[in-house]
């Protein structure tokens, strides 16, 4: 059960059409709310007239920040952000005002009737810019949302002893979830003064706490159910408790239900994104390619709020020298406020922009030293026991040669790097070795931990309830697996429920890949009870020892082979009034960080992969066809080998997109390409082949010994991309994307014979 | 107005200007096809109009008289599930679900078209539909396990 391609929970929906997004919800008597926005990046609200929208026909309310009858912010990290402008607003596409109709075109027109006289001032766009002494105040004194550093080592003598020191400032742009359905919510007023909220999101007890906190409402009177949901990717992690607590207030001031479904315009304009950022990279190293010490500064965009900013660049902080060995650290990375639309989530989560710099970083040492990009690697790369650069010692869960070494052989890379380049096509390949820290690790200690629910049914069914949230990723599937595994019941026989506020506790957030290993430890540890009473009554069945009874596939059976059906223990558990029912919880094991030296043991465990890129670059349009993608991981255990290669798969694309196409166009704070045929993502035709490697080198802090690793897919195929374009032209770029107008400019300035 | 609606023939005084994608979803409740951007960019909204794909957020409803359209929750008979659809589930190609209608109804289409697809060919008839998911990687071997099928029986 556990480790074999079961069929999805979810599918069978899917493929017909029956499953529930929030948009499929039509209730009777349901108003539509739209939302005002900002269309300057940073100005003063001098006055908002709502009079002429509340004349239109059918809008049924107008609502301002002064009508919240809570709090005016949405709690996250440091809860700046305010729910409705107030006197300023600090980004284009920042809501000001809400209004309620009878149909969509109604409050639509509302919305264009409201007056609204701003004062213009002038922002800063930019992270160095925002950091200079004279720039524009947009948060506190220095624009400084977070600093962490790590000091580990001296690396001014690493780089004094260094024979090579490579030194580069890399950029990436903000990048577009592009999660294909748009963020909406669904807010019902319920008896007793409270609110059910029916939507889109990852994270339930996050929208739970952004209603109670707008409407000033206890947490109890807020019931979160999670609709099925059309991706999410990061972007719906802190971003649904903005959407819901805009139906929220509408539905709670009118006593309506209310919906509020975004435009795609909207959503790419107002909602978070990758951070944009600078990466500047001193990496020392010895002639035979050891790295002997690192600097990294790391300027994160955060736009105007704080958001989730600063775990973001915890977890960049610890990611940002790579998957390797460095005795000399030495990082700096700021979490800085701007005019632009706020930052926050995104598989991989601060993590891709360094991963870009250091593997680019690793990939040009090979070159000047004269080593293959895989042989620097290897002399390098982090290994059992190993510490990592910010000083965690690794236990016995490191599978990053293995991955190295199927990457090789099944990319046939000695062979294809020692072709020669000629012609008007040229090939090249390239990798990239990366790792992830799995779950909140101590960024984000307190909310990790998390919690289920199993109940038996006589005829042999069960249901269970997590709460974290099904976004696509399979979560449902590989639950339902370990639940059939643990009851050895039937896997058709498992029923997910929609995840429920009201019936799991607070389990944190569905991020961060920390899934399949916490909510599977917390199923384990509920389903154990019932599993022992299942084993105590198929005991006096079977006229033996409960400890020596089995249970699989519907079947108890006692050494010597006799069995009884699971149907007929379940019989004489009704008649013995068993209590089939329990919950479970789990807390992950223990992290730590030290903010004055950046050193700890910073996640419960870390997944690894090996990437490598083929491109065929033509030199005469600069355009870049990626041929073929070899990607291996370490998940530790794959639950169900089909989802884990869509999660590879699904995240090489994105991360081809994030490579070579996507970048959100923002001009002095005006977002330009907010809609999906100026902002592009790869189609079907853009995909390559792409070939998934499963490696499992367990770790025992998930379940079967599996790992959580769904971010990593997309972590490192910027770097394996731009080092393949190398390795086929011989020339680097450092800032992503690389379009093939870079790509032309860069060949006709180089001038490559052809 | 008259047309037909998967299989179903019908007569509405709806105002002819609605876009299809409101009729479909709104009034008749077929909420199977999808709105991911309301400008025939995503492929989401994706349904058969008289035997061709149309992005249903760009078709009036005026413009289907006397026409016959096929939605996703037409493609299901006597609630068996099509071989395209069999092959979804089957080689992993349902991720969120989110853009799995509109596929699903590009897919039929081009089998309809086009029984025995090359891969170049299959990538061109789904570049409409965007997937965020899964790399599109499992929903190519889905259409060409549904092809070899179906070629298979007739």
């Amino acid at each position: 059960m556990v480790g074999s391609t079961m069929p999805r929970k979810d599918a069978m929906d899917k493929v017909t059409g029956k499953s529930m997004y929030v948009s499929d919800f039509y209730l009777p008597d349901m108003l539509f709310v739209k939302v005002l926005r900002s269309p300057y990046p940073y100005a003063k609200i001098i006055s908002i007239d709502t009079e002429p929208a509340k004349s239109i026909k059918g809008v049924r309310g107008v609502f301002t920040a002064k009508d919240c009858p809570g709090k005016n912010r949405i709690p996250i990290v440091m809860d700046d952000l305010r729910f409705l402008a107030e006197d300023y607003v600090r980004f284009h596409g920042e809501p000001v005002a809400l209004v309620a109709g009878e149909t969509e075109e109604s409050a639509e027109q509302g919305v264009r009737a409201i007056k609204v006289t701003y004062k213009q001032l002038q922002g800063v766009f930019d992270p160095l810019e925002a950091m200079k002494p004279d720039a524009p105040k947009i948060y506190g004194t220095d624009n400084i949302f977070k600093h962490w550093q790590v000091r580990k080592g001296d690396v001014d003598k690493a780089m004094r002893e260094a024979d090579l020191v490579i030194e580069n400032e890399y950029r990436t742009p903000h990048q577009e979830h592009a999660y294909l359905e748009p963020q909406g919510m669904l807010a019902v007023p319920t008896e007793g003064g409270g609110i059910q909220i029916i939507g889109s999101m990852q994270c339930p007890f996050y929208v739970r706490e952004g209603v109670s906190w707008v409407l000033g409402i206890p947490l109890a009177n807020v019931r979160v159910v999670q609709a099925t949901t059309g991706g999410g990717f990061g972007g719906k992690e802190d971003c649904p408790s903005i959407v819901a607590a805009q139906a929220a207030l509408v539905a709670f001031l009118t006593g309506r239900p209310t919906r509020i479904i975004y435009t795609r315009e909207e959503d790419i304009l107002s909602m978070s994104k990758r951070h944009a950022a600078i990466v500047k990279s001193q990496y020392a190293f010895k002639k035979d390619g050891t790295l002997i010490g690192a600097r990294v500064k790391y300027y994160l965009d955060a736009g105007a709020y704080s958001t989730l900013s600063p775990v973001v660049a915890w977890r960049g902080t610890v990611h940002s020298v790579g998957p390797y060995k460095c005795p000399n650290v030495e990082v700096d990375t700021w979490a800085v406020a701007t005019n632009n639309v706020p930052s926050g989530a995104f598989r991989g989560f601060g993590s891709p922009q360094v991963l870009f710099a250091a593997e680019c970083q690793m990939d040009e040492a090979a070159y000047r030293l004269g080593l293959d990009p895989f042989e620097i690697r290897r002399r390098n790369i982090l290994r059992d026991g190993d510490e990592t650069p910010t000083g965690q010692r690794l236990k016995a869960e490191v599978g990053l040669e293995a991955c190295v070494n199927h990457v090789i052989e099944a990319s046939h890379w000695y062979e294809k790097r020692s072709k020669p380049k000629c012609g008007t096509k040229r090939r090249g390949i390239g990798c990239s070795t990366v790792f992830y820290g799995v779950s909140l690790g101590a960024g984000g200690k307190h909310l990790d931990r998390a919690g289920a629910f199993v109940q038996v049914m006589y005829d042999g069914s069960a249901v269970f309830g997590v709460g974290t949230t099904e976004m696509g990723q399979g979560m449902q599937t590989v639950l339902s697996q370990i639940v059939a595994e643990e009851l050895g019941l039937p896997y058709e026989n498992i029923r997910p429920i929609p995840t429920d506020t009201h019936i799991v506790p607070d389990s944190g957030p569905t991020v961060a890949s920390r899934t399949t290993v916490m909510s599977g430890q917390a199923l384990i540890n509920a389903i154990k009870p019932i599993k022992e009473e299942l084993q105590r009554v198929a005991g006096e069945i079977l006229e033996c020892n409960p400890n020596l009874v089995t249970i699989k596939h519907g079947i108890a059976t006692r050494p010597d082979g006799k069995g009884v059906e699971v149907r007929e223990v379940l019989k004489r558990c009704l008649a013995e009034r068993s209590h089939l029912a329990s919950s479970g919880w789990a807390v992950a094991s223990d992290t730590s960080w030290d903010i004055n030296t950046g050193r700890g043991d910073a996640y419960i465990t870390y997944a690894f992969a090996a990437n490598v890129v083929e491109v065929e670059v033509d030199i005469e349009t600069g355009e870049i066809d990626v041929l073929n993608v070899w990607a291996s991981h370490d998940v530790g255990k794959a639950i169900n080998p089909q989802l884990v290669e869509g999660q590879i798969e699904g995240g090489v694309v994105q991360g081809l997109g994030y490579a070579l196409m996507e970048k959100v166009v923002i001009e002095q704070g005006i977002m330009k390409n907010n809609n999906l045929s100026t902002y592009l993502i790869p189609t079907a035709v853009d995909a390559p082949n792409i070939e998934p490697i499963i490696v499992e080198k367990p770790s025992n802090a998930g379940p079967y010994g599996a790992k959580g690793f769904g971010e990593q897919p997309l972590m490192g195929i910027a770097p394996a991309v731009a080092n393949a374009i190398f390795d086929a032209i011989g020339m680097r770029f450092y800032e992503l994307p690389i379009t093939p107008e870079k790509v032309f400019a860069a060949i006709k300035k180089g001038g490559i014979n052809i | 107005m008259k047309f037909e609606i998967n299989g179903i023939e019908m007569e509405t005084e709806a105002d002819p200007s609605m876009r299809l994608i409101d009729f479909l979803r709104g009034n008749l409740h077929l909420t199977g096809t999808k709105e991911g951007c309301g400008k025939g960019e995503c492929g989401a909204c994706t349904v058969i109009l008289n035997g061709k794909i149309v992005a249903s957020c760009l078709v009036l409803l005026g413009q289907i008289e006397g026409g016959s359209v096929t939605t996703i929750e037409g493609l299901t008979k006597e609630g068996k599930l099509t071989d395209v659809q069999e092959a979804f589930i089957e080689e992993g190609a349902v991720q969120c679900g989110f853009c799995t209608p509109g596929l699903i109804v590009a897919t039929e289409a081009l089998l309809r078209e086009k029984p025995n697809p090359s891969e170049k060919e299959i990538k061109r008839a789904i570049e409409g539909n965007l997937c965020r998911c899964t790399g599109y990687a499992k929903i190519i071997d889905a259409i060409i396990k549904a092809s070899a099928k179906r070629r298979s029986i007739t």
